[in-house]
């Protein structure tokens, strides 16, 4: 199965019964299959005119109730990031994927890149939290979906999957589970009668229960700054500070709860390589060749890029002697590293155009690291 | 709630007025409507409503509404918004709703200008009108808003002004029974900001414009329906039936759904 392909099907399994989006390579397969199945599960696929529309369509549905997606690459989702700061401000659960490509602007349509990882961070004004999983595999395309609709759905926030070009267009063998045995994770919706509700006062995890459209709670949300009745405070320091603290707390105190790395040969190793999506790949492939060349090489691969896993990297960071950060950018993750590695060196490989990192290149920047 | 946040003779009040009258003599349940604004002065219309209601972005509303009623197709959901909001960054929500013939209802309130930041001119502003950015007036054509809609495929298309509160609220309750996608336009005062700039300082003197200037032509062409500080064409101007989107995703679901229970 195609990882696209793959990322749709991990969508349905989830639940997911509402796909906006606009055509744009490398992700339009994702669109196509959408199209294809939503009928077939009683789910609605529509065609926006933009991006902008599709995000506030996304929106739009899932707070009439139903789990929503949409999927681009690059130009799409600097569109969307408009509408991505509205829906962490009025807590929607929904997915984005961005399959990257080579930017900036038109970029590289058809090849791959990892150069819109800081853009998922800090895309939209205004401080908010997002939550940014990056697959390696085609298996991954469909598990971390999943994945990423659990979390939108525990916390009522976005959730983007970072996949890239190769891991979107690639083809693996793909086991997808039977539906009982996928973990389905649905919106907590109110306890109260619809008179006692306030949209958005949280329960102790910070996290509001979310009434929807037509339930007879008959609620008000908007992009203003609000209290917890949803009511606009645009004059409020107070109101402004507490809003803005709980959204992003929401995130960063359940920062452990949500990360996931994943560790090989880290154990005695004196240098690690970290790296995400594609790259990682080239990366186990180098640590293994190091291993034989009887270098003690390590891989961390963030599988969450944001919130960032500071605490796993600054632990693997405190044990060996340098780290080698590979990504398709000319620098954006590293700078979180550096910052998590403290005194440890950090050495990066930057990779623009078409092809992840050749083992043989990372081996070179491993051995380059110990000398 | 209240008191609201519009000035003195601002027309807002009356539409609110009107659309909850609409909805009250309908007998609609309010449990399964759905209020969408976008930003602007009347984009804050959404927060005076008694029914669910979304305060979207900037132009965004009517993609925000396509949303939720694919979603739920049995709540009613009606966009109030402003004529920046739905035509200058907006614009191309509106004419794809309105040619995907989405079962959403579209009010416009049209003050001629963006009156929360102060009176800027839009993409309804008349030729010559002083605004604080066309400080030697106008000097753009403005769109004709019932024109545009009909030419997009609405189905139903309508303009008052806040003066015919009865003839507007009866058309916002024909618009809420239509299938598919209706648009009414109304000429709204904006004394304070606009009308203060062009020589109406009060709401009685734009009211008063608007009952000197408005001729009713009931199904005249829309193209000819002009605004201009002698005449004002209001009345309905198109009222056509067309399946709505939303029914032929439903036919399309079920015969898709069909063919997998045959294949069976």
């Amino acid at each position: 199965m195609q990882g696209d392909i793959a990322c749709a099907e991990g969508a349905i399994a989830a639940g997911c019964r509402f796909f906006a989006g606009y055509p744009i390579t490398p992700a339009t397969e994702i669109a196509e299959r959408m199209a294809r199945r939503l009928p077939e599960v009683g789910g609605v696929y529509v065609q926006m005119e933009d991006e902008l529309a599709s995000m506030a369509a996304v929106i739009g549905a899932s707070y009439a109730g139903v789990k929503s997606m949409t999927a681009t690459s690059g130009p799409g989702f600097s569109l969307m990031v408009e509408n991505i700061g509205l829906a962490f401000m009025t807590e929607t659960p929904c997915v984005i994927v961005n399959v990257m490509r080579g930017g900036p602007s038109t970029g590289q349509p058809t090849k791959s890149g990892q150069q819109d990882v800081m853009q998922a961070k800090w895309g939209s004004h205004g401080d908010y939290e997002i939550i940014a999983l990056a697959p390696s595999s085609v298996q991954e395309a469909f598990d971390l979906t999943v994945q990423a609709f659990n979390l939108s759905e525990t916390y009522r926030t976005p959730v983007v999957v970072l996949a890239d070009e190769i891991v979107g267009h690639m083809w693996e063998r793909v086991t997808i589970p039977k539906a009982d045995e996928i973990r389905v994770v649905n919106r907590k919706k109110p306890q109260v009668s619809p008179s006692e509700y306030a949209p958005f006062r949280p329960d102790e995890d910070l996290v509001p229960p979310m009434a929807c459209f037509g339930e007879g709670y008959r609620f008000y949300a908007t992009g203003l700054t609000h209290d917890e009745s949803g009511l606009p405070r645009t004059s409020s320091a107070e109101a402004q500070q507490k809003l803005v603290q709980r959204l992003c707390d929401k995130i960063r105190k359940n920062a452990d709860k949500i990360i996931k790395t994943e560790g090989t040969m880290l154990e005695d190793a004196e240098v690690a390589v970290v790296a995400y999506g594609i790259t990682s790949r080239s990366a186990l492939s180098a640590v293994r060749k190091a291993r034989e060349a009887g270098i003690k090489a390590g891989l961390l691969r963030l599988v969450t890029l944001w919130p960032f896993p500071t605490k796993q990297v600054s632990q693997v960071a405190k044990k060996v002697d340098a780290i080698v950060v590979l990504e398709m950018n000319y620098g954006q993750i590293v700078r979180e590293v550096e910052r998590a590695a403290k005194e440890t060196p950090v050495i990066f490989l930057p990779k623009l155009g078409e092809e992840p990192h050749k083992p043989s290149e990372v081996l070179w920047g491993v051995r380059g690291a110990l000398q | 709630m209240m008191p609201h946040i519009w000035c003195e003779g601002c027309g807002n009040g009356i539409i609110l007025n009107c659309y909850v009258r609409a909805l009250r003599d309908l007998g609609i349940d309010i449990n399964k409507v759905v209020t969408v604004s976008g930003i602007g002065c009347i984009g804050r219309i959404s927060g005076y409503t008694n029914t669910d209601s979304y305060h979207t972005t900037h132009g965004r509303a009517i993609a925000f509404a396509t949303g939720v009623k694919l979603a739920k197709p049995e709540l009613k959901v009606v966009v109030i918004s402003g004529d920046g909001d739905l035509f200058a960054i907006g614009g191309n929500h509106f004419i794809h709703a309105a040619r995907r013939n989405v079962d959403i209802q579209v009010i416009c309130a049209n003050n001629f200008n963006y009156g929360m930041t102060g009176g800027q001119y839009g993409p309804t502003t008349p030729l010559e009108a002083w605004t604080t950015t066309t400080p030697y007036g106008n000097i753009e054509h403005p769109f004709n808003l019932v024109h545009l809609a009909a030419a997009s495929g609405a189905v139903y298309v309508a303009r008052w002004t806040t003066l015919h509160v009865r003839r507007l609220t009866e058309c916002i309750k024909k618009a809420l029974q239509k299938e598919g996608f209706s648009f009414i336009e109304v000429i709204s005062p904006c004394p304070e900001i606009y009308g203060r700039y062009n020589k109406m300082r009060t709401g009685i003197d734009m009211m008063n414009w608007f009952r000197k200037a408005s001729e009713v032509q009931n199904y005249s062409d829309p193209a000819k329906a002009e605004i201009t500080p002698e005449r004002i064409v209001i009345g309905e101007f198109v009222d056509i039936e067309k399946p709505s989107f939303g029914r032929l995703l439903q036919d399309m679901t079920a015969k898709v759904q069909e063919r997998m229970r045959e294949e069976k």
